[in-house]
């Protein structure tokens, strides 16, 4: 079966006063009919722009797609302009940003936000526009549904806010919904129930989801695979059990060992483990492997050789130089 | 959507010395470098000029009035056969010591009651603000002109016909124009007031006098650098707007407002009369809002009202 | 909304209290005794100045003083104008049309221009289009008003000879040619006035506009596929418009300004030239009462500003 969505070797650059930032440099990523997809690393890891990469929806310019193909449902995205990418916006691809908080028009009443997608991509009219959003509305449990649509965005809490955006991005009942973050600006309580509604959509829609995130805990409870980016590129990638199992990329091992156990008593409870160093300025990067400087296992290839991604175990694939037999090991 | 501004990338710049850096940044607005240089060479045609231009203002040559351009008279010459060229240099000096005079007077006013509102945290500082909110929405011209119309008899007693008017044109339009600067001061008080450095200097005992003058007030130049900058401009257009309306300075002190008030009723016979001033004025006033602009830059301050 | 309407009026009140304060202060602190004129106005009868100083209480305590004349101001006393010979009020009234009416068109002349421009400039930042446009704004602040209108005049009437540069009140025609007239009259002082203020406003425009294209909502409005011009128009625009609003509203006391010396060139029979011309012949009254008038013009700006932007923004009128 063809995939819904194939991104292959995405580049994104942005142009700054010193010099290009390599945001995103070489993204593949596969994501399958009613799927959810994981992408998960630290911020400024190019999760995010390879998001919006798919929609053209960063800042052109400074930003561009410099390489790569963005094929949905066999068609490529890159080239078509954005007025061609308007028809595919919200109808076939929705969008869940992360700030419930900005990310809603404050001048605009909800119920005038989501009904102007259906306008625009089923024709509907404005009656029957209100009637499918207060139906929306009350898909996503926003008490008093009919009364509510007209209220504006200061009107709700964040994460009213944030089922409104729900609604928004499934109006149009789009067959991939991408969401960005869209649990880290809520309280934790808040997270879940949001988690779950975005499951129950799922569960009713039957859209592929992609979830980018940097919360690990709310990739175990998510995700069917899992793509792990770091520095502008996909450095492991793997269905979610087998990635928490075997994890094997040193930066992926990492990020598992950094999230708090409670399942452990405490005689076995370690210090919790953090990665040293910080995300690299993505301007002229040094060659070889970008996680190289933050690795402890590095040795002397990973700062010459940039490891590509391979397949280790069936559905499974990373990229470093770690066991590879074609190269010398340490 | 953090990823879109790429996260704050910490990129290490080459470091320079706080003034190189920044005219390094004033460089790149090049209409700001060229104006600098054009306000440079009108600065030091008034000021240079009697030196070299030795026509007097005043001579009267009935034999040749009106007449454009020529190389007796390089501006031509008015109604009474007066070269313009020597009026305006002469003219020119008091436009540019009007306005900066003012700024400095608006600069002065303005962080004195902005740093007055930022240090009060009670009643004192409510009441400045609202006044400057007041001040604000003042009719700046006509109160302008009702103030030189109460004013100017009483001080041309005092200092002569030429020197009370100057004072009473540069304190009124510095008074009228000192708004943006108290907010900018208070703005930075109220900023800077919790900040670690401050905090420390008051933990070490340094008198409130010394913390604003040592550690608040230097911090908000680069804002107020800006603001006076404006305000020069807005001072010269002030004057001219005061001459030409036949209310500044009197027939015998020529500034370029007054020139154009003299001028205008020539306008279809003798056209370079209004010109020459009135291009003058443009050009002065241009190239101060280009040099505040590239200050802006330069100095990267927030944009205030 | 309504009672958001009530509570901004109730605030204007202080504000033109302080103003009338700081005209009164200004009057009473003048050296010398304004009404000293009259006695030697050989148009002023004695006992009529007399009656004058008696009336202004002169020689009461200031705050008596201030207290007799507010209230005289708020009935619509406002005195008596020697020069013209007629009420105060009266007078004021006959000149305000006009004033308003240039004031007006040049208000709109100024959006026409500004926000289309403002809006094209800052969706192609750093465009050819956007640096003429902004180098045309910059110069067209910095050109003084009272040059613009010789500029003006020395090109459309002396040179071109398309247009009258003195505006009369009584036109000699009658139907349509008095409305061509009429609008031929005020093309020069409306272009002028409605220009320098398009000039400042653009950029008040682009810089807003430019500030609230990067914002979160106008990402989601793009993601939902409406087209770029709808995004511009509907999501970004009603927002960018609320801090110009305040922004036009500040730039009012400088647009009275500019109104009274293009009053005064094109000799428009407003109350810009009409305190000017009491100004020169030392008509008190009527320079105190046209500067409370340009004073309250300025506080009905902002009130009408504050209505406008409580349409605008739904935050502010539910709170």
């Amino acid at each position: 079966m063809a995939p819904l969505l194939e991104i292959k070797g995405l580049k994104t650059h942005f142009a700054t006063d010193d010099g290009m930032v390599q945001a995103v440099d070489g993204v593949d990523i596969t994501l399958q009919k009613g799927e959810t997809l994981c992408v998960v690393g630290e911020s400024g890891c190019g999760k995010t722009v390879t998001a919006m990469s798919i929609l053209k929806l960063i800042a052109m310019p400074p930003g561009r797609i410099v390489a790569g193909q963005i094929m949905f449902e066999g068609r490529d995205l890159v080239p078509l302009t954005s007025r061609e990418l308007d028809d595919v916006r919200a109808k076939d691809i929705g969008f869940i940003f992360q700030e419930p908080m900005t990310s809603l028009n404050p001048v605009l009443t909800v119920g005038e936000q989501i009904a102007e997608s259906l306008r625009r991509h089923e024709g509907l009219s404005h009656k029957h526009a209100l009637a499918r959003t207060v139906e929306m509305l009350k898909l996503v449990q926003i008490p008093n549904a009919a009364a509510r649509v007209h209220d504006y965005p200061h009107q709700f809490s964040g994460g009213m806010r944030q089922r409104v955006m729900i609604a928004m991005a499934l109006a149009c009942k789009p067959k991939l919904v991408i969401a960005d973050e869209p649990t880290t600006a809520l309280d934790v309580t808040i997270q879940a129930q949001i988690l779950d509604l975005l499951q129950d959509m799922k569960d009713r829609f039957g859209m592929a989801v992609m979830l980018i995130t940097h919360a690990m805990g709310v990739v175990a409870e998510t995700a069917q695979r899992v793509v792990v980016m770091y520095a502008g590129k996909v450095v492991e990638e793997a269905d979610v059990e087998s990635l928490f199992d075997s994890p094997r990329h040193p930066y992926t091992q990492g990020l598992i060992r950094s999230i708090p156990r409670i399942d452990l008593d405490a005689a076995h409870k370690t210090r919790l483990e953090a990665i040293g160093g910080s995300v690299p300025i993505l301007i002229n990067p040094a060659p070889g492997c970008r996680f190289a400087p933050r690795c402890r296992f590095a040795f002397g290839r990973c700062a010459e050789q940039e490891p590509v991604l391979r397949e280790v175990a069936p559905g499974h694939r990373m990229a470093c130089h770690l066991g590879d037999t074609q190269g010398g090991t340490p | 959507m953090a990823g879109l501004t790429l996260a704050s990338p910490s990129v290490e710049r080459r470091t320079y010395s706080p003034w190189r850096e920044t005219w390094r940044r004033y460089r790149r607005h090049r209409l700001a470098v060229v104006s600098a240089f054009l306000l440079l060479a009108l600065i030091a045609a008034v000021v240079f000029g009697p030196f070299v231009w030795r026509v007097s203002i005043n001579d009267i040559d009935f034999t040749s009035r009106l007449e454009g351009p020529s190389l007796a008279h390089p501006f031509g010459t008015d109604d009474l056969g007066q070269d313009i060229l020597a009026r305006m240099i002469y003219g020119g000096r008091i436009s540019l010591a009007v306005g900066l005079a003012a700024m400095a007077v608006a600069v002065l006013v303005g962080t004195l009651i902005g740093a007055l509102a930022g240090m009060s945290r009670g009643a004192l500082g409510h009441a400045l603000m609202w006044l400057t909110d007041l001040f604000l929405s003042l009719p700046q011209l006509p109160l302008l002109l009702l103030l030189i119309y109460l004013f100017r008899d009483g001080l041309k007693a005092v200092f002569g016909p030429e020197g009370g008017i100057f004072i009473l044109i540069v304190l009124v339009i510095g008074g009228l124009r000192w708004m943006p600067v108290a907010r900018l001061v208070r703005a930075q008080f109220l900023s800077l007031r919790e900040k670690e450095f401050v905090e420390a200097a008051r933990a070490l005992g340094a008198s409130p006098l010394r913390q604003v003058v040592r550690h608040i007030l230097p911090n908000a130049v680069g804002p107020v650098i800006i603001a006076g900058t404006i305000d020069v401009a807005a001072a010269i257009i002030a004057e001219s707007t005061l001459s030409f309306l036949g209310l500044g300075f009197p027939p015998d002190t020529p500034t370029w407002g007054r020139l154009l008030f003299d001028a205008k009723d020539y306008l279809d016979i003798a056209a370079h009369w209004a010109m020459f001033p009135g291009g003058a004025i443009f050009i002065a006033v241009v190239a101060i809002n280009f040099i505040g602009d590239g200050l802006r830059d330069a100095l990267d301050a927030r944009r205030v009202i | 909304m309504r009672q958001y309407i009530l509570r901004r009026l109730l605030i204007a009140v202080p504000s033109l209290l302080g103003i009338s304060l700081v005209l009164f202060t200004v009057l009473a602190l003048a050296p010398g005794d304004p009404f000293a004129e009259l006695v030697t106005n050989p148009n002023v009868p004695p006992e009529v100045a007399a009656a004058l100083r008696t009336k202004f209480g002169l020689d009461d305590p200031v705050y008596v003083r201030y207290l007799r004349w507010l209230a005289a101001m708020a009935q619509g006393d406002w005195g008596f104008s020697f020069v013209s010979r007629m009420n105060v009020d009266t007078l004021i009234l006959q000149r305000l049309p006009t004033t308003l009416y240039v004031i007006g068109s040049a208000q709109i002349l100024a959006l026409l221009i500004a926000i289309p421009v403002g809006v094209f400039a800052a969706t192609r930042p750093y465009s050819i289009f956007d640096q003429i446009a902004n180098t045309l704004a910059f110069i067209g602040f910095s050109l003084p008003t009272f040059f613009t209108g010789l500029l003006f005049i020395l090109v459309f009437s002396i040179t071109l000879d398309w247009l009258p540069f003195v505006y009369t009140t009584d036109i000699k025609a009658t139907g349509f040619r008095w409305v061509i007239e009429q609008v031929r009259q005020a093309i020069m002082p409306v272009m002028v006035l409605g220009l320098f203020q398009a000039a400042s406003m653009t950029r008040f425009v682009r810089s807003a506009m430019l500030d609230v294209i990067r914002l979160d909502y106008v990402t989601t409005a793009r993601a939902k596929g409406l087209g770029q011009a709808r995004v511009i128009v509907k999501h970004a625009m009603r927002n960018a418009m609320i801090p110009v609003v305040t922004l036009v509203a500040l730039q009012m006391p400088a647009v009275f300004g500019g109104a009274i010396v293009t009053e005064q060139i094109f000799r428009i029979p407003g109350i810009g030239s009409l305190l000017i011309s009491s100004i020169l012949s030392n008509d008190t009254p009527v320079v105190m009462a046209v500067t409370f008038v340009f004073a309250c013009l300025v506080v009905l700006f902002n009130l009408i500003a504050d209505v406008l932007y409580g349409w605008l923004d739904p935050r502010i009128s539910f709170r």
